[in-house]
């Protein structure tokens, strides 16, 4: 333990909620915990729950949220509307027993012991105003059988609470009746969207996404740039040039990936891994600027918004007259694709079903979807024996694998990266089982909450991924954790530089790129990142 | 409110029952009343009331496929699928399902994550799982128990779960096991509620009633077979009658009986207004009844409608000429 730096030792994080009420207290809402509203104007361009019909915009520290006149009306009305709509949030509402299963399962509350973290509490912050509001019982008895009126405090208190959710359904594994407290902040969220309250790191990307295609706002040109900037780097370390495609007609395979890889290290050495193996493969495939974004921040916001954001994969495969298209690594952008993305836009018609045209393999699970993972894709090259690979070039690396919520939890993609990672690492360790797997930790910035502002949140929610990282630091000398996700690859960086200062963060395309051997590559001296390979020997 | 409001009101509400059901009961006129009516009403307030709710769940549609995964996806044919706790077809959602409803599997895989010198810890803790276990089955096993007295002639599975529930043969009349597992498992599930903090924030009366209420039947179950002895062929008569809709008030059932006939009409009409609902909102739970076949197969929403996407058309109309320039193809030059 000696290695564990000072704050572990001083951490002591209390779990023992305090005595009384919680119902009666007000909300007091923390510098550092919370994100900034989204601005007015920023709403305006997306042309959804702008706060345009009234117009104010709204400070956190200020007693009046600047709501509506008619706020209450609208709220209720929204959640009406929804029940109807959604038997999860329904049955979600009635069912809880409040056997406290899922309290400690949740990183926010792991890490900051706010008992109105735990999940069964995110939930009754929503389910006492459905009971005061909706039910005969609660509305009789009120405070009685919890059940409470929506105030502005109540409103507050659930903002506030929302926005610490981060939608990863750690909780909902546990719970006897699989009660999914993601979708209750799911539902919370859609609600106070009526409102205009989002936060301006969502609703900002939002915008960004509708209007150039990618949260990052990159224009199409500048897009091809940081790809093109990316070809240099390929060039310098691993000998060879060529040029990717930018919405190419007649490709057999449009790809699509979060944007975030395109631009911020170390995702920019992922982007780099999805370059070189195309290119290895000879795939025909193009890359777009208009579908230049994976991931889907308009699911942080409504359900609308999250099928206008996604409209577009489809809209360019279409436009493009591609066959298939296969998905880059991203957590949240694999959930939509997963449980949302057929039944928004389908039946697909306009593309075939995936057939990997280098080993033949029909990707069933995806017959309907048309999309693949590049995780599904890559391990079933490696099963086939098409990809020469060196593992002994990453063997400076000691690699632990995180397993994203979304894709862990909501697809059931645990295999394939694993697989992957084993035929191209040669020292693979897993972190303690409590924590991977269905099991995952999120990385403490899932659901937009990857502000700045609210850094302190992130930190404590990255507690728990980032203790069990530790423990594999301490034993094994692990010093890269790989992931699947966009957002882990921004959010895991700074978490571990303050948890873990002695580990890395690496998407595992990146591992697989640095131990794939090209046709007509220089000396492998150097991996993606720019740093000597240990194990490189000159020939004799 | 606070748990002491809480407790105590949950508490007093039960025990308002039994005084009011021991001095109701002494009262002749006004036994068909307790024997009788409120049973029957009690009765067809839970039948109504359950298919009320489940049907209302009913209406609402399931829009999205989204059951929580724990386990492998079914993918590539050589990587082998959880079938269970990832369930791609019918059969897997079943047997998924029986998992839950039979042995409470997720509750199973609960931990305890606890702070220790700044590492979380895990420990493993079974006795939730253990106690809700005890409870639920002791409970449906006394259930069953039960219908000797609605039914003539007694079903022989009935006569045989007895002689197993009564098997230790302790005492005159036999204990029944499920007797003394339903008061142990029901007070440990109460006793947690109490001591420990999490549980005791989180609590509501609504989680101390049903409890108190259990208990009450329990308890005033045991005092009936061995402490204040009540007439049981006077009892099976007058159950007969309900069962049979010919409702007989016979003489000389003792109070007690009515207590435990008052708690249990309680619970029956508490239960469609509370959260003892789960029993049936755990057959409907989206979370866990649906197979993670979403890009095999489409999955229809009733109340789809067709959004606005940001058109190509205009994205191009605003970039084309640093497309053009970028050597970016455009549609339209
Ligand atoms: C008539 C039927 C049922 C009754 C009267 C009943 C009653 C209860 C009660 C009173 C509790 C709360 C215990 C507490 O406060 O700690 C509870 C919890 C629970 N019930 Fe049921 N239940 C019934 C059916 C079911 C069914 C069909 C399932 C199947 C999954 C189930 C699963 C659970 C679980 C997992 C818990 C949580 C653990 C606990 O808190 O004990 N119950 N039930
Ligand atoms: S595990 Fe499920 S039933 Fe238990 S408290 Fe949490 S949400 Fe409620
Ligand atoms: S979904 Fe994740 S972040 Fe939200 S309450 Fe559950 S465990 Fe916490």
């Amino acid at each position: 333990m000696a290695k564990n730096p000072e704050y572990y030792e001083s951490l002591n994080i209390d779990y023992k909620p305090p005595r009384g009420n919680w119902m009666d207290r007000p909300v007091d809402i923390k510098k550092g915990i919370y994100c900034y509203p989204a601005r007015p104007v920023v709403l305006e361009n997306v042309g959804m729950n702008d706060r345009s019909d009234w117009g104010k915009y709204w400070v956190i520290e200020d007693e009046d949220w600047e709501l509506p006149d008619d706020w209450k009306e609208r709220f209720l009305n929204k959640m009406r509307d929804m029940l109807g709509k959604y038997r999860t949030f329904k049955i979600y509402m009635d069912i809880c027993v409040r056997c406290g299963a899922c309290a400690d399962k949740c990183h926010y509350f792991l890490g900051s012991g706010d008992p109105l973290n735990m999940p069964v509490m995110r939930a009754e912050l929503l389910r006492s105003i459905y009971r005061g509001e909706f039910t005969k019982t609660g509305k009789m008895l009120g405070s009685l059988v919890g059940a409470r009126k929506l105030t502005k405090n109540a409103l507050k208190q659930l903002w506030y609470y929302m926005f610490q959710c981060s939608e990863c359904r750690r909780c909902s594994v546990f719970c006897p009746y699989g009660i999914d407290t993601a979708e209750i902040t799911i539902m919370g969220r859609e609600i106070m969207n009526e409102l205009g309250m989002n936060i301006a790191w969502v609703q900002e990307s939002v915008s960004k996404c509708i209007h150039t295609g990618n949260h990052l706002g990159l224009q199409p040109q500048a897009y091809k740039e940081c790809l093109d900037a990316m070809m240099y780097d390929i060039e310098d370390n691993v000998g060879i040039s060529f040029e990717p495609t930018f919405n190419r007609k007649g490709a057999e395979i449009l790809f699509v990936t979060p944007s975030g890889d395109v631009f911020a290290d170390p995702g920019i050495f992922t982007l780099a891994g999805y370059l070189m193996l195309f290119e290895h493969l000879g795939l025909d495939y193009t890359w777009s600027t208009y579908a230049s974004e994976g991931g889907d921040f308009g699911y942080f916001t409504a359900n609308e918004m999250a099928k206008r954001m996604n409209g577009k994969i489809y809209a360019e495969a279409k436009r493009l007259g591609v066959k298939w298209i296969l998905g880059g690594e991203c957590g949240h952008m694999w959930r939509v694709l997963n449980q949302y993305m057929t039944t928004w836009h389908g039946p697909i018609n306009f593309l075939e079903e995936p057939v990997s045209p280098i080993t033949g393999t029909k990707f069933e699970n995806a017959k309907a979807h048309k999309m693949v993972h590049i995780m599904e894709f890559v391990a079933d090259l490696i099963k086939h024996n098409k990809l020469k690979l060196d593992p002994s070039r990453n063997d400076h690396l000691k690699v632990t694998y995180h397993d994203s919520c979304n894709p862990a939890r909501a697809m059931g993609l645990l295999e394939e990266p694993r697989y992957v990672i084993k035929n191209v690492c040669n020292n693979f360790y897993e972190m303690p089982e409590n924590t991977i797997r269905e099991q995952t930790y999120c990385c403490g910035s899932g659901s937009g909450l990857n502000a700045s502002e609210n850094m302190e949140l992130r930190l404590r929610g990255g507690f728990p991924r980032q203790n069990a990282l530790r423990y594999v630091a301490d034993k094994y000398g692990v010093n890269m954790m790989a992931c699947i996700c966009a957002i882990d690859r921004a959010a895991l960086p700074p978490a571990a530089q303050y948890w873990n200062p002695d580990v890395g963060v690496t998407g595992v395309t990146e591992l697989v790129a640095n131990a794939l051997i090209m046709e007509g590559e220089g000396p492998r001296t150097h991996n993606l990142r720019g740093f000597e390979i240990a194990t490189w020997e000159p020939e004799p | 409110m606070g748990v002491k409001v809480s407790l105590s009101v949950s508490l007093g509400v039960v025990l308002a029952i039994v005084v009011v059901a021991l001095v109701g009961g002494e009262v002749s006129t006004l036994q068909p009343v307790f024997g009788i009516f409120v049973p029957y009403a009690a009765f067809v307030i839970f039948l109504v009331g359950f298919i009320y709710r489940v049907v209302d769940w009913g209406r609402s549609p399931v829009p999205y496929r989204i059951p929580t995964t724990c386990g492998q996806q079914k993918t590539l044919p050589w990587i082998k699928q959880n079938k269970i706790e990832n369930p791609s077809s019918t059969l897997g959602v079943i047997g998924r399902m029986i998992l839950e409803v039979f042995a409470f599997r997720s509750l199973f895989r609960h931990t305890k994550a606890e702070m220790a010198s700044g590492n979380i810890v895990y420990g493993a803790s079974k006795w939730i799982w253990l106690g809700a276990i005890l409870f639920h089955y002791s409970f449906l096993i006394i259930a069953v128990r039960h219908l000797r007295l609605f039914l003539e002639p007694v079903p022989f599975f009935i006569n045989g779960l007895d002689l197993v529930d009564g098997m230790f043969q302790i005492g005159a009349p036999t204990l029944y096991l499920t007797d003394l597992l339903l008061i142990g498992a029901v007070s440990y599930l109460l006793v947690r509620r109490l001591i420990v903090p999490k549980m005791r924030y989180i609590s509501l009366a609504n989680d101390y009633f049903p409890l108190f209420l259990i208990l009450g039947i329990g308890i005033s179950g045991v005092l009936m077979r061995f402490f204040i002895r009540v007439d049981i062929v006077s009892v099976k008569e007058l159950t007969m009658g309900l069962a049979t809709l010919h409702p007989v008030m016979p003489e000389g059932i003792g109070a007690i009986f009515f207590v435990h006939v008052a708690l249990i009409s309680t619970l029956f009409a508490y239960f469609p207004f509370s959260k003892l609902m789960h029993a049936g909102g755990v057959f409907l739970s989206p979370g866990r009844n649906l197979a993670n076949t979403n890009r095999a197969k489409m999955h229809v929403n009733p109340w789809e409608y067709p959004v606005k996407i940001h058109p190509y058309e205009d994205y191009e109309d605003e970039f084309r000429e640093k497309m053009k320039e970028a050597g970016i193809p455009v549609e339209r030059e």
